[in-house]
C-alpha cells in the first residue's frame, strides 16, 4: 500500500496500530445495532417489569408487585401457572422431535434411486413458514372434514375436536410443531451419518455389533455434535412457540393452549389491555428459564474453544 | 454407512423398502397435500360436503386468479419481498465484518463479544418486544417495512456472527499472515483476500436468513398492522378472514404464501443444508 507524504505522522500513527483499532472498526456497526436492539431492550424489560405501565401515559414504578401478581396467578392455578405447565409439556415433548427425526434419517440414509429427492421432500416441512403449518393442522384436525377425523371414522371411532377440547389443544399443536421440528433434525443427522467413520463401523462388525448396539456404541457417539445442535435448536424452539398457538387457537379454548410467549404478548398487546410492565415481568421469567439454557449452550461452546 | 446398504440385503428388503418408501413420504407429506387438493376444488365442493372426493371441477386456474388479481396477497407478497432482501443484504453485510473482527483478530474481549452475540441470538423476542416497539414508535417507523428491516438485520447479526466467525476460523490463517509480511492493510485483506473465500458462506447464510425472514410471524404483527406495510404471514391471517369458510381460497393463499422459501430451498439446496447443518460434523 502507498503512503501519502503530506500526512505521514497520522498514517503511521494508524499504521502502527493498525491491528490494534481494526477489529473495533469492523464490529463497530454489527455490535451498534446489537446493542440498540437486542441487548439494550433486554434490560429495559427487566426495569420496565417493575413499573405499572399502559404504553402510552406515564409509567407508575410498583416495585415487585407485578411479580407478586404472577405468584398469586400461580397460587391460585390460573393463566400463568397453566402457561408454564404448557411450556414445561412443550419443551419435553418437542424433543421428541430428536429421536424422531433420528429415526427418519437412519430410514432415509440409503443409496437407491431417487433418495435425494426422497430427503429433500421430508425436509419440506422445515421450509414452509409456522403460520401456513399451523393453518395446515387447523383444517387436519377440523371436526368437520379434517383429515384426522375421517381416518377416527374410519376406525369407528371419533369425531374428535382437537383444538376445541381442553385436554388435547396443547398435544395438539405441540404434534403439528413437531413436523418441522422433526424434519430439521433430519437433515442434521443425515449430514451428521454422511460423515460417520466407515472404518469404525467395520470394525464394529466385525466385533459382531448391529442393529442397535452398533447404533448405540459406535453411531451415536460420532453423531454427538448433530445431537447437539439438534438439542439447541429443538430447546429454544419449544420456548419460542407463539406463531402455531397465535394461528391455531390464539390461546384457547379458555386460555388452555397459552404458553408464556404467547401469555405475555396477549397481556401487552391485545385486547386484554396494554399492561406492559406485567408483560414484561412474564418476559423476564421466561428469559430466566431460557438462560439456563443458554448459560449450559455457552459454556458447551466455551470448552470446545479451550479445547482447541 | 449405516444403517446396512439395501443393495447389501435380500431382495425381498429391498422391494419392501421401494415400496415403503413412497409410502411414508405420502403420509409425512399429507396434512400438505391434502391443502393442495382443495385448493384446486371448486367453492361448491364444500358446500356439498365433498371434502375428500376428487374435485368435482378443476378449479386451480380460477382459485389462484382470487388470490392473484381480487385480494391484497400480491401487496402482501411484494411487501415481503421488500422486508427480507433489505435484511439478508443488510445482516450478510454487517456479520462479514463482525465475523472477520472476531475470527481473525486475537484481543482481550473477543470471546466475550462472541458470546453476547450467541447469547442474544437464543433470547426469547418477548423479552425485546416491548423496548423494540417503543423504540420503532420513537423513531417513527412503526408499521413501515423500514422498521421491521431494522429490527430483523439487527437481530439476525447475532446468528450471522456465530455462522461467519467459525467459518473464518477454519479458513488457513496463513493466507492472512502472508498478506500481513506484504504490508498489505487490513481493510484490503478483508476485502481481497478474505470475503472471495467467503462466497460459500455469503450464499448458505442468505438463503437461511431469506427463509427465517420470510417465515417471521411474530415481529410482522408487533411492528406492523396493514396491508401497506404487512408481510406474507401476518397479512395472511386478513386474507382468511375476508375469504372465511371459502376454504379452496384460503388454501390457495396459504400455498402461494409458503412458496418463495419453498423456491429457494430447491434452487439453492446444497448451501442451505450446508448452512443449517454448520457444526453438525465435526
Amino acid at each position: 500500500m502507498t503512503v501519502a507524504a503530506d500526512i505521514p505522522e497520522q498514517e503511521s500513527w494508524f499504521h502502527r496500530n493498525q491491528q490494534r483499532i481494526a477489529p473495533w472498526l469492523f464490529l463497530a456497526p454489527g455490535l451498534l445495532f446489537f446493542m440498540v436492539y437486542v441487548i439494550i431492550p433486554v434490560f429495559q424489560s427487566f426495569n420496565l417489569s417493575l413499573y405499572e405501565w399502559d404504553g402510552l401515559g406515564a409509567a407508575e414504578y410498583v416495585g415487585f408487585r407485578n411479580y407478586e401478581d404472577l405468584y398469586w396467578e400461580w397460587v391460585d392455578r390460573d393463566a400463568f401457572f397453566i402457561s408454564l405447565k404448557n411450556n414445561l409439556i412443550w419443551l419435553i415433548l418437542y424433543l421428541l422431535a430428536i429421536p424422531a427425526g433420528l429415526f427418519i434419517a437412519l430410514f432415509l440414509n440409503q443409496t437407491v434411486w431417487g433418495i435425494r429427492l426422497y430427503k429433500s421432500l421430508f425436509f419440506f416441512p422445515f421450509v414452509i413458514s409456522q403460520v401456513v403449518v399451523g393453518l395446515v393442522f387447523t383444517w387436519f384436525y377440523d371436526p368437520t372434514f379434517g383429515l384426522l377425523n375421517e381416518f377416527l371414522g374410519f376406525l369407528g371411532l371419533g369425531p374428535l375436536n382437537v383444538l376445541g377440547d381442553e385436554r388435547f389443544v396443547t398435544y395438539g399443536i405441540i404434534f403439528a410443531g413437531l413436523w418441522p421440528q422433526t424434519a430439521y433434525c433430519m437433515i442434521l443427522y443425515l449430514t451428521g451419518l454422511n460423515a460417520v467413520d466407515p472404518e469404525q463401523i467395520e470394525a464394529g462388525r466385525l466385533d459382531g455389533a448391529k442393529g442397535w448396539r452398533m447404533l448405540w456404541h459406535i453411531i451415536l457417539p460420532q453423531l454427538r455434535p448433530a445431537t447437539f445442535i439438534a438439542f439447541v435448536v429443538t430447546i429454544i424452539g419449544a420456548l419460542r412457540s407463539f406463531d402455531l398457538i397465535s394461528i391455531m387457537t390464539q390461546g384457547g379454548p379458555f386460555g388452555s393452549s397459552r404458553v408464556l410467549a404467547y401469555y405475555m404478548f396477549e397481556v401487552a398487546l391485545s385486547e386484554y389491555g396494554f399492561r406492559m410492565g406485567y408483560g414484561a415481568a412474564i418476559a423476564v421469567i421466561l428469559f430466566l428459564i431460557m438462560l439456563c439454557f443458554i448459560a449450559y449452550f455457552l459454556w458447551s461452546m466455551y470448552r470446545e474453544e479451550k479445547g482447541h | 454407512m449405516f444403517p446396512k446398504p439395501i443393495e447389501k440385503q435380500p431382495r425381498a428388503a429391498q422391494i419392501t423398502y421401494q415400496a415403503m418408501l413412497p409410502l411414508a413420504l405420502l403420509l409425512w407429506l399429507g396434512p400438505l397435500l391434502a391443502v393442495a387438493l382443495f385448493s384446486v376444488k371448486p367453492a361448491a365442493d364444500f358446500t356439498n360436503a365433498n371434502y375428500w372426493g376428487l374435485p368435482s371441477s378443476f378449479e386451480g386456474a380460477f382459485n389462484y386468479g382470487q388470490v392473484f388479481f381480487n385480494s391484497d396477497m400480491p401487496r402482501y407478497l411484494l411487501n415481503s419481498f421488500m422486508i427480507t432482501i433489505p435484511t439478508v443484504i443488510g445482516a450478510v453485510a454487517l456479520s462479514c465484518m463482525t465475523g472477520f473482527a472476531l475470527g481473525i483478530y486475537k484481543f482481550k474481549s473477543n470471546l466475550w463479544i462472541f458470546f453476547m452475540f450467541v447469547a442474544g441470538n437464543f433470547v426469547p423476542f418477548q423479552i425485546l418486544m416491548v423496548p423494540v416497539r417503543d423504540l420503532t414508535l420513537e423513531l417513527g417507523l412503526y408499521n413501515t417495512k423500514t422498521g421491521l428491516v431494522l429490527f430483523h438485520i439487527a437481530f439476525q447479526t447475532g446468528f450471522c456472527t456465530l455462522f461467519m466467525r467459525n467459518f473464518i476460523r477454519a479458513l488457513p490463517f496463513e493466507l492472512i499472515e502472508a498478506a500481513r509480511v506484504e504490508g498489505i492493510s487490513e481493510w484490503r485483506i478483508f476485502w481481497y483476500v478474505v470475503l472471495p473465500l467467503m462466497k460459500p458462506a455469503i450464499a448458505a447464510l442468505s438463503v437461511l436468513i431469506f427463509t427465517f425472514i420470510w417465515n417471521d410471524y411474530f415481529w410482522a404483527v408487533v411492528l406492523t398492522q396493514g396491508a401497506e406495510s404487512q408481510p406474507v404471514t401476518a397479512g395472511i391471517t386478513s386474507f382468511n378472514a375476508q375469504f372465511r369458510a371459502a376454504y379452496q381460497l384460503m388454501s390457495a393463499g396459504s400455498i402461494v404464501a409458503a412458496l418463495p422459501p419453498v423456491a429457494m430451498f430447491f434452487l439453492m439446496q446444497k448451501h442451505f443444508i450446508a448452512g443449517l447443518t454448520l457444526g453438525a460434523v465435526k
